[in-house]
């Protein structure tokens, strides 16, 4: 059966996915069942076992270092210059655990009922549970490797709140959490590679897997400095590649920060799951003109003690400092009391999307609103706001030139991350045998909405915890055998193919007017807000965006050395087919999921409407050529502890 | 506003390489690396070569851009990546000078473009609290002090750009090592291999072609993340215990 709109087919209709592999049983028990069920290698035939990893972020970083300790032999890949440099990195304001350090409540449980209910009953049960178990055991870990977490004055550790979430559970470090966890990665990390388990390639991009009977073996990488292609054979190969938020263009994302690897493997069978589930970060540097190159964040943990306000007259130009209380609108706080300016993510860029529709916006463009420190300076004094954000202030005066302890923050929302991936079963395992995902290449744990303060800990569980058990089984039910030749040979036709094409085009575009092209249409129709006539439309402005790529892009220099617009050409390419499964997934999702918001499925008063009898599951793509209509599997998703409610934060 | 660019271009790491004028027109609100990638897009629709620069998360915290901004590692600005240096510091009519960092220990690669992966082999050497996954004791088994911690975090924040490197007239790698020297050295976790930590630290710092440090004083200066000279003196006096501890 396939659906039929305006007698163009949209995508066709697939077996659903029947098992996910998560064993059954209580809920709590689910993780130590699968630990003990999971066959283990002999000490003496790990060092035999070859697992390529690709990316040293958090998760990549933690996979790496973790499976060399067990005594695996890592060949790990990234394309920067140095594994510390990961996106990861970036993450500023902190990582959830389950400690109850604050004797708030809090427990496993409440964790991961937080998070499904977070994720808008979108995401898996034994999943969530299994994050909320182990994250407790990452903090230690991390404490562990030297991590310096913020401290009260008794040597013990701190913990703060984040958006969403009503107890103290976040714990950081200033707002470079995602830094000091990823130094501690990547310490761990250079540890195993002077003990000689690991084998890093820096400056090298992943741009294929070489396949064999239909199972990974392999990858095909680029040596960036010099050009050269070449073959890694492994017995298994571990995506660590991050998130695709880049599709947007102006995103909160590193400038590297691509879907190439996701991408490629999604070609060779591997199923891509919720690509439409976006998640806008409601505080960001809003967009200052038409040479930007991406968005800054500034963390969410400044919505703690900022209190966001715009004038209540469209068209009040007046300073923020003129404008008496009586006439700001405080609109967080006014309509959802119970969490005000702590609302999770989404129905904070939202609500910020609203005012300035309305014309309530401030600052160029009127695409902003005021996140304000007065009220906090006043209550803790500023050296106490300094203490706790100074990093953030001075990062925000630098970009803007303006002085936030004076006049308030502009911030708007921008694209953060993706809670889309590669489909994966519940031990990582991709749809194509020997590949794993982790990480936020995978789309796991999330569902519709991630709450701050998750995503880390995902990372951190998939690769110091999850990962080291699971792929010890696929390894323990091997042989994987010899690879052949041949399945070598073409992965790297299929790399230098690719490589010739996009040098011999030699048009007049360069690849940033098409990047930055597809970015604004992305936003414009597969944005914070969705509709059915405007993912329509993209879907005919897409296709002939990418037909257009292809005659009129300009690739300079060759292939023989660093070529920069070469590295870029390649992940736009990508980016142009993903973006058009972006938009099939959004529009056949006729209803609105956290990030998903669909303008026709709203309530009464415009919050998102959920329809769990008709989308309560996973949307799995599997690819089936390009220009062709993919094939919809779906997982459904059952939910026997924490049951679907209308998500209110009123 | 309207500026003249004089740009180091070096094909390869055996090219001689040498300065080379342009000229760009830029909004003051761009950072620095938006202007470049501005007059990058210029190069390429003039079927031009663009120029090779690195650069990332431009937010001021991956630590891969670099540049030798007029003399001064990451530009005028203090504590300032050049990712988060704007133009609206430069003058209209300016001639800015860039340049790649410059050490016998960070080869160009090419046009501005340099390998630092000597640091990361600082750090394979034992920039690191052994820690095997899945053995750590629970978080609050051991207290850090605040003062400690807090001081500890300042010298974790160096990212490792390799600013302090490219400011010192030795080409000296003292402030990378000695911030994680004193980043592991002053917390509990860190004190069983504090003395053999040091030593080896410093051993491969030396062999990869690092100067000495003869304290300066421009690495701290250089440094966008403002890390004090003092952690070199820690660093100083780890490093003489580890010789007679011997």
């Amino acid at each position: 059966m396939s659906e039929n709109h305006d007698s163009a087919i949209l995508y066709l209709d697939g077996d659903p996915i029947a098992d996910t592999a998560a064993p059954v049983g209580p809920i709590a028990d689910r993780w130590t069942t699968r630990t003990f069920e999971a066959k283990l290698v002999n000490p003496a035939n790990k060092r035999k076992k070859t697992v390529i990893v690709i990316g040293t972020g958090l998760a990549g970083g933690a996979a790496g270092a973790t499976l060399g300790e067990q005594g695996y032999h890592v060949v790990q890949f990234c394309f920067q210059d140095s594994p510390r440099r990961a996106h990861s990195i970036a993450a500023q304001g902190g990582i959830n655990a389950a400690k109850n350090y604050r004797n708030d409540g809090d427990s496993v449980h409440r964790l991961f009922y937080d998070t499904v209910k977070g994720g808008d009953y979108r995401s898996r049960e034994s999943n969530v549970h299994r994050l909320a178990e182990i994250s407790t055991r990452i903090i230690d870990q991390c404490v562990a490797q030297g991590v310096p977490f913020a401290r009260e004055y008794g040597g013990l550790l701190d913990n703060r709140s984040f958006g969403g979430t009503q107890v103290s559970r976040t714990f950081y470090a200033r707002g470079q959490t995602g830094q000091q966890l990823l130094l501690g990665a990547y310490q761990a990390l250079m540890r195993q590679i002077d003990a000689g388990t690991v084998e890093l390639h820096a400056r090298h991009e992943m741009l294929d897997l070489i396949m064999a009977d239909g199972v990974a073996r392999g990858v095909v990488v680029r040596d960036l400095i010099t050009g050269e292609i070449k073959s890694y054979t492994a017995d298994a190969v571990v995506l660590a590649s991050g998130g695709y938020s880049n599709v947007y263009f102006l995103s909160t994302n590193a400038m590297g920060s691509n879907v190439t690897a996701s991408w490629r493997a999604h070609k060779h069978g591997a199923y891509f799951a919720n690509p439409c589930f976006t998640q806008i970060h409601p505080t960001c540097i809003p967009v200052s003109g038409d040479h930007q190159s991406k968005l800054t964040l500034m963390s969410e943990s400044l919505r703690n003690d900022g209190r966001v306000w715009v004038p209540k007259t469209v068209g009040d130009h007046r300073e923020p400092g003129d404008i008496p209380e009586t006439e700001r609108d405080y609109y967080l706080e006014r309509v959802y009391p119970a969490f005000g300016n702590l609302v999770p993510r989404d129905i904070a860029s939202r609500a910020a999307k609203h005012v300035c529709d309305e014309g309530r916006g401030v600052g160029p463009g009127g695409l902003g609103v005021y996140l304000d420190f007065a009220d906090a300076i006043a209550r803790l004094g500023r050296d106490a706001v300094e203490a706790k954000y100074g990093n953030l202030f001075q990062m925000y005066e630098r970009i803007t030139g303006e002085n936030p302890y004076r006049t308030p923050m502009r911030i708007y929302p921008a694209v953060h991350y993706t809670m889309g991936g590669l489909w994966v079963d519940y031990d990582l395992r991709s749809t194509i045998p020997g590949l794993f995902v982790i990480g936020e290449a995978n789309f796991s744990d999330h569902g519709a909405n991630r709450l701050g303060a998750s995503a880390l800990m995902q990372g951190l569980a998939d690769g110091y915890f999850v990962l080291p058990t699971t792929l010890g089984d696929y390894l323990a039910r091997g042989p994987q055998g010899e690879v052949p030749a041949a399945a070598v040979a073409a992965a790297e036709a299929r790399v230098r193919s690719m490589i010739d094409r996009l040098l011999s085009v030699r048009g007049d575009r360069t690849v940033d007017s098409f990047h930055r092209e597809l970015g604004h249409l992305m936003w414009e129709y597969c944005g914070m807000e969705r509709t059915e006539a405007g993912l329509r439309k993209a879907l005919v402005l897409i296709p002939a965006l990418r037909a257009e790529f292809w005659e009129r892009v300009t690739v300079p220099g060759s292939g023989d050395d660093l070529n920069q617009s070469l590295e870029r050409a390649g992940r736009v390419a990508d980016f142009l087919e993903l973006a058009e499964l972006m938009v099939v997934d959004a529009l056949h999702r006729t209803e609105s999921a956290g990030g998903h918001f669909r303008a026709e499925s709203q309530t009464a008063d415009g919050e998102a409407a959920r329809d769990d009898e008709r989308f309560a599951y996973v949307a799995a793509w599997e690819w089936n050529g390009a220009g062709r209509p993919p094939t919809l599997h779906r997982e459904a998703l059952s939910f026997e502890y924490v049951h679907p409610s209308t998500r209110s934060y009123k | 506003m309207k500026l003249t660019l004089r740009i180091w271009r070096q094909h390869g790491p055996r090219d001689r390489g040498g300065l080379v004028d342009y000229r760009v027109e830029i909004s003051p609100d761009a950072s620095f690396l938006e202007m470049l990638d501005v007059l990058n897009e210029e190069l390429v629709r003039t079927g031009a070569e663009p120029i090779a620069f690195d650069h990332d998360c431009r937010e001021g915290i991956c630590g891969m851009c670099s540049l030798v901004i007029d003399g001064t590692p990451h530009g005028p600005e203090r504590a300032t990546t050049t990712c988060q240096l704007h133009m609206r510091t430069f003058a209209d009519g300016d001639t800015i000078t860039v340049e790649p960092w410059r050490a016998k220990a960070f080869p160009v690669v090419k046009d501005l473009v340099v390998d630092r992966s000597a640091f990361d082999r600082i750090i394979q050497s034992g920039g690191y609290i052994t820690a095997p996954t899945g053995t750590a004791p629970e978080a609050h088994a051991i207290p850090v002090p605040k003062p400690d911690a807090d001081s500890a975090f300042q010298a974790a924040e160096c990212i490792g750009c390799g600013a302090c490197v490219a400011a010192c007239p030795n080409g000296s790698a003292m402030l990378f090592t000695a911030a994680k020297v004193t980043h592991l050295g002053l917390l509990p976790q860190g004190q069983p291999e504090r003395y053999s930590r040091v030593a080896a630290m410093v051993e491969t710092h030396d062999e990869e072609g690092f100067g000495g440090c003869t304290n300066t004083g421009e690495c701290t200066l250089a440094c966008p993340k403002e890390i004090p000279q003092d952690v070199i003196g820690r660093l100083n006096r780890d490093l003489l215990r580890s010789v007679r501890q011997r």
